[in-house]
This record gives C-alpha cells, structure tokens and sequence, in this order.
C-alpha cells in the first residue's frame, strides 16, 4: 500500500505570545493545506463519521468538494445540515464523534475534520439572501443559542415565520457569553454565522426574557405563535456549598465569562469591570473550567485549575487541556477544595483543598474520587472560580401551565423534543442539562422536523 | 433602541427618566427592576421601576451619579435611545401576590433613603390605590435632595420627610423618624426599607426592636438579572440565594447586610479607575 500522507497540522499562535491576547488561537488551515488534508479521506461506502455527527453532515460529500478546491460547493453541503459550520469547526469535540469513529484513526490519525469544516466555512463567499416561500405560520424560538439558532434555521427554511427571543441584549447564547474570543471569535465568525441565519428570514428580538417580560402563554394567546421551541440552555451556575463561597473574590465561570465575553471586560474601551487577581485558582476539569483559567491567565493571574480526579477523567477536551497546559496554567489533580479562606477584609487569601485517591468506580463508570484523610492543605490565591457545570432555569417551568420538569431541572422531552404540553417542545441544555454545541444543534433539528408534523397536521 | 421620552434632573445628582418599552410596561409590578444598557461599550445597570404607564407604554427610572456607568446614562438627552432595556426581573412586592383578605387590615410604612424614594413610589402607589393603609418617611441629607416628595404625597395617608441636618421635616434619619412616631402611638403591621443598605441594616435594626416585619429591597452587583451569574448572591436566613431571582425583596431580619455591603464593594478598585476615565 502507498504510504499515506500524514494529517495536515495546523498552525497556531505561539503559546508564550498567545497567553497575553485574546486573539484566536488556531489559524486554519489555507487552500493548499485543506486540499492536502482534504485528500487523504478515504471516501468509505458507509461513513461512520457521518452516523457520529449529531446533526449527520454528509462529511466524505463536502470533503470531496474541498478536494476539487470547489469551496462554496462544500459550504453548500454543509448548510444542507448544519447552520453552525464556523463555531462547530471550532468548538465541537471531533475526536469523540466524527473524527473518532474516522477509519484511518484505527492505524494513524483521522482526516482532520473539524479543521476542513472550519476552512469551508471561514472562506466560503456568503450565499445570497434566498427568496423562501413563507407559509406564514408563526413559531417562536426561545433562546438564541446553538439549539435556537438550528431549530429556526431549519423551520425558516421550510417557510415558517420565525422569531427567535433573546434574554440577552446580543444573539448566541453560550456562543457568545461563554465560549471566550480565542477559542471563538465573536465578530469575525459568530456574527456572520447568525446573520448567516436572519438572512433565512429569521428575526432575532433581543431583551425578551420569557417568564418575565412576556409568557409562553401570551406569545400563543396574544400574538399568534402556533409553535414554540425552548431552547434555553443550562444557564445557572453551580457553587460547592463549602465555607466562604461568599467571600469577595468567589466568581461563577458564568459571571466571569460572561463578563469578558459578552461584556468584553478584556477591552480597554468598555466599562465592565473584571477581577481575575494576580492568583487564581479555578475548580472543575470541564471546558469551561478551561475556558475560565485560559481568560483568567490572559487577564495576568497565575492559574491553576483543581480538580478531584486525575488528568484522564477530565472531561473537558483534549485540545483544550493541551492548550491551557502550553499557556502555562498549572494543573493540580486528585485535589478538591474544603473550604475557602478570608482575609480580615472579607476577601479570598487561601484555598483549603484535601488530596484525593481513586476509589471504586461509581455509576458514571468513573472511579470517585476519595478524600486522604489528615492531606488538607492550602494554596494561595486572590480569586477563585467555580466551574462545576451549570443547571437548566426554572422560570420557563414555573411561568407555563402544563410543562414539566426533571428533578434536575431539565424540561421533560421525548426524543422528537415534544414536552408534556401540546404545541410546545424543547432541546438542547434546557432538556439535558450542560453537553454541547453541537448535541444542542441536533436537538434544535429533531425538534424542527417535529414541530413541521405538528404544524402540518393541525 | 429604547427612546427616552422624558428626562429631568430632580437633584444635581439624580436623573428621573421616562423610556419607551412598552413591552416590559405591560408586565411590571410594585417592586420589580429593570436593566439598562447605556450604549455598546457600557455596563448592564440593574435599576428598580420607579413608575410604569401601561397605556403609554413607557416605564419610568431614576439613577443617581456615582461612578462611570451611572454617568453614562445621565448623559442621555431626552430624544435619544438606551441601546437595552430588559425586565421586567426579580419578583413583585410580597403585597402584590397577598388576596384581599390577607391586606386588609393591614397597615404599612415605607421608609425610603435617597434614591430609593423613586421605587417606594409604585409600591405605595399601589396599596393606596387599594384603600390599604399606608405611611411614608423619605429621609435624605439635606432639604434638596428630597425626591418624590410630591408623588408620594398623594400616594399615602402621611408623608413623613426627615433631613440629617434638619433643613425641612423631621431633624433626624428616617428610623429615628419610625421610633418618634411608633413612641406616638402609630401602629404599623410591616414595614418596607428600600435605600443604600447601610439605612436597610438599621432600619431592620429599628424594626426589630419595634417588633414589625419588614422588608428590604436589595440592590446588589449583576450581570444577567435572570440567574445566571450569581454575583448577586446574598446570605439569607444562613442560606444563600441570588438577589435577582429570589429577591429583589426579602425579608430584612434574615439578611446578612454586613456581607451583602462587602459583596457591593467587589469591584470598588476596577470602578474608581473606569470613573477616572470618564468622569474628569
């Protein structure tokens, strides 16, 4: 056999300059590199990458396209599934879905998916605005984030009117008050991926918070919505329930992030303040307790992430952990906080943590973490960030008669995304609790096709 | 775009404001706030209705000028737009969700410090519209900085005003003011404070001691207003819960004020240099 052409890398700001900005990261690949990666697909007659994307991008298809260097006839491809490509090219864990079950992986390295997808999108021309057929049936999306964004994509397509409700004063949810600048550019590419989507038709009205501003109830009684799509997210944020979470210096990864993000607390001309302190200590091992330690690191602190278990249970993504180890954020495992220490002012000096080993593994599969009892030890610090996961928002539940919810807060939902109540249907976080972009996307669109065939047959 | 409709400057300081959203004046309640975003580059400022017209469609606000932010929307000129208003947030005034029965009989007193007059208004407003009994002592400095003074006057039984200098009304703080009166014989079934929080801390103090419920307005440090950045967190009765979701109102012998005044404070030093930029 020839010998195969090994994955393109891609290029990438050095990690000692890059730990001082908030520009992206990775560059992406050019044509010639996209080409290159593009060829090594083996175009398989049943491509598993295809069954592991949640939303089931016709992959071999696009690569194809990349390869004849036909770039718009790629994005094409892709649009057909996905409304997303820019932000999921950069932010989706390739390595467990598409690129994980990718043939050549078994011997070597996967084609280089994720990386084509986001050359596709950041260098296709922008299609025309299409002249849609409208139906002129009413749905309201609530919610702007990734499930929002997929469900009124796909519904403006087939010809409904869609208005998407936003609780923030800008579009994209966690796109765009979670996930910081250089993982995701906000202007460059999350902007145009959602006027991408309102030159669907789809209108976005920002500052309606649904539960206060208007109901579900009254959207449907009082202005017309046949269907209504919750896709609002996990968005309230989780604390330890230890001594001194109160204390100043104690941030959620939500208050933190979204101040940078969507406030853009890292830009001199903008007023939000931010405090990341000239030590910080970030808890949990998800993507945002790396995204969290990587804006903290940018903002001067010395970081270091703490978490219970070891390097491998880490559930954030490799690449990240690889990124935030090369930026210089220290990481110390098997360490769980006990408690956090004031000064005589009331602000955080030290964090009390305990070492941990490995015990059994619990229903997760995971082995649980157990304390060593008598290894309580402190570290230093100004700030401290909880990044332990965030949990659905009541206020849909307690303002609509008729939905239900999960003990964990999650709205009940059947696979299709129809809730306990007629009409109304939900995907995403706010079903699920926090997973990702593109889990949410998928939701968005299993939902779209069910409120089609709810609409159809009404 | 949120166009302000009126625009007046009740003190040197304080800036009563009229805006155009008719969606969130459609919804609001005695006791909720709002959020406004000045422009691109500012901060999401929480702010609690001070009055909404539900026929005209515009809610009513009043800011005070402390510090970058608060600048940024005095500035505005009648005519021009706040780039974002969002709300209504936070939860209604307990009365508003008590029936009939349960008010009756019932008879309030407001004690509002500075800027916290404009917010006392609705709320009194609201019970007096309902023949409930309801007195007012709105305390400040000095004689011209007393806002609402004719608003609440005809939106209450009795109007008590209070200036630490003695310049008009009562020569004294509000509590002060609640004891005289309580020493005369008023009786009072639950008292509101809504104010800086050093004035609720001791009016809850003053309440305590006179045995009268009381509830307090808490305006704590947000981002979001509807959960979701937790800065607003506040211990209460030992457990702790978001102002802008479980309050903005909670009763005030379970708050931890000493706390909640440190947690204000959080972001004092990035504000003092945010202010030396833009207010010379």
């Amino acid at each position: 056999m020839a010998e195969r052409i090994p994955r393109v890398p891609v290029r990438e700001q050095d990690p000692k300059v890059r730990a001082h900005n908030f520009d992206e990261v990775c560059y992406g690949y050019n044509l010639e590199e996209a080409t290159t990666e593009a060829s090594r697909c083996l175009h398989c007659k049943n491509p598993r990458c295809v069954g592991a994307c949640p939303v089931s991008i016709k992959i071999p298809e696009f690569i194809a396209k990349v390869k004849e260097g036909d770039i718009d006839g790629a994005a094409a491809v892709i649009a057909e599934d996905s409304s997303l490509p820019a932000v999921c090219g950069r932010v989706c864990p390739q390595e467990t879905q598409c690129e994980g079950s990718c043939i050549l992986g078994v011997k070597g390295e996967p084609v280089a998916i994720g990386k084509l997808e986001r050359f596709v999108a950041d260098h296709a021309s922008s299609p025309e605005r299409k002249e849609t057929f409208s139906n002129s049936r009413k749905v309201a999306v609530i919610g702007s984030g990734p499930a929002g964004l997929a469900c009124a994509s796909d519904l403006a397509k087939w010809g409904y009117d869609v208005t998407i409700f936003e609780a923030l004063h800008k579009a994209g949810g966690v796109l765009e008050y979670g996930i910081p600048e250089f993982r995701l550019p906000k202007e460059k590419v999350l902007k145009r991926e959602i006027d991408a989507v309102r030159k669907l038709g789809v209108k976005i009205e920002t500052d309606v918070i649904i539960g206060r501003t208007v109901t579900i109830d009254s959207l449907i009684d009082d202005e017309g919505f046949e269907a209504i799509f919750v896709g609002t997210g996990a968005g309230l944020p989780k604390f330890m329930g230890i001594p001194g979470e109160n204390l100043n210096g104690v941030f959620s990864a939500n208050e933190f992030l979204t101040r940078n993000n969507l406030m853009k607390a890292f830009r001199e001309d903008y007023m939000t303040p931010i405090h990341a302190g000239r030590k910080c200590c970030v808890i949990g091992g998800g993507n945002v307790a790396m995204d969290a330690a990587r804006t903290a690191l940018r903002l001067g602190a010395d970081t270091s992430i703490i978490y219970r278990r070891t390097e491998v249970e880490l559930p954030a993504r490799k690449e990240e952990v690889h990124h935030a180890k090369e930026e210089g954020i220290d990481f110390r495992m098997l360490t769980n906080p006990v408690e956090i220490i004031g000064d005589e002012n009331g602000w955080v000096k030290a964090l009390r943590c305990i070492r941990m080993e490995l015990g059994e593994p619990d229903e997760s599969g995971r082995r649980s973490p157990v304390p060593i009892p008598g290894s309580e030890f402190e570290i230093p610090t100004e700030t401290v960030i909880m990044a332990l996961g965030t949990a659905p928002n009541p206020l849909i539940v307690n303002t609509t008669d008729g939905l239900e919810a999960t003990r964990r807060g999650g709205l009940v939902a059947d696979e299709e995304g129809r809730t306990t109540r007629e009409g109304i249907f939900a995907g995403g976080d706010a079903v699920t609790g926090a997973a990702t972009v593109i889990l949410a996307m998928g939701a968005g669109r299993k939902a779209a096709k069910a409120i089609d065939e709810y609409l159809k047959n009404k | 775009m949120f166009k302000i409709l009126k625009r007046e400057m009740l003190t040197p300081n304080i800036c009563k404001m009229v805006v155009s959203a008719p969606r969130i004046a459609k919804a609001a309640r005695p006791g909720q706030f709002l959020i406004v975003l000045p422009g691109e580059e500012g901060e999401r400022i929480p702010l609690t209705i001070s009055d909404y017209d539900r026929k005209e469609g515009t809610v009513t606000i009043v800011t005070q000028l402390v510090g970058a932010s608060s600048a940024a929307i005095i500035a505005k000129e009648e005519g021009e737009f706040f780039r974002d208003v969002v709300g209504p947030l936070g939860n209604s005034s307990a009365f508003v969700n008590m029936d009939r029965e349960a008010l009756e009989g019932q008879r309030y007193i407001f004690i509002a410090g500075g800027l916290g007059t404009a917010p006392v208004y609705p709320q009194a407003k609201w019970l007096h519209d309902r023949g409930i009994a309801v007195d007012v002592i709105i305390g400040a400095r000095t004689k011209d900085l007393l806002i609402y003074t004719e608003e609440l006057g005809s939106a209450c039984d009795n109007l008590y005003l209070c200036t630490d200098d003695g310049s008009s009304g009562f020569h004294g703080v509000g509590t002060a003011c609640l004891e005289k009166l309580v020493s005369e014989g008023k009786e009072y079934t639950q008292a509101v404070a809504i104010g800086p929080m050093i004035m609720m801390k001791f009016a809850t103090l003053t309440c305590r001691k006179l045995r009268i419920p009381i509830d307090v307005s808490l305006n704590m440090l947000m981002v979001d207003g509807t959960g979701m950045c937790g800065a607003c967190r506040v211990t209460v009765a030992g457990k702790t819960r978001f102002a802008c979701v479980d309050g903005p109102e909670f009763n005030g012998y379970d708050v931890d004020f000493d706390e909640a005044m440190r947690r204000l404070g959080q972001y004092k030093a990035e504000e003092a240099a945010e202010k030396a930029k833009y207010i010379k």
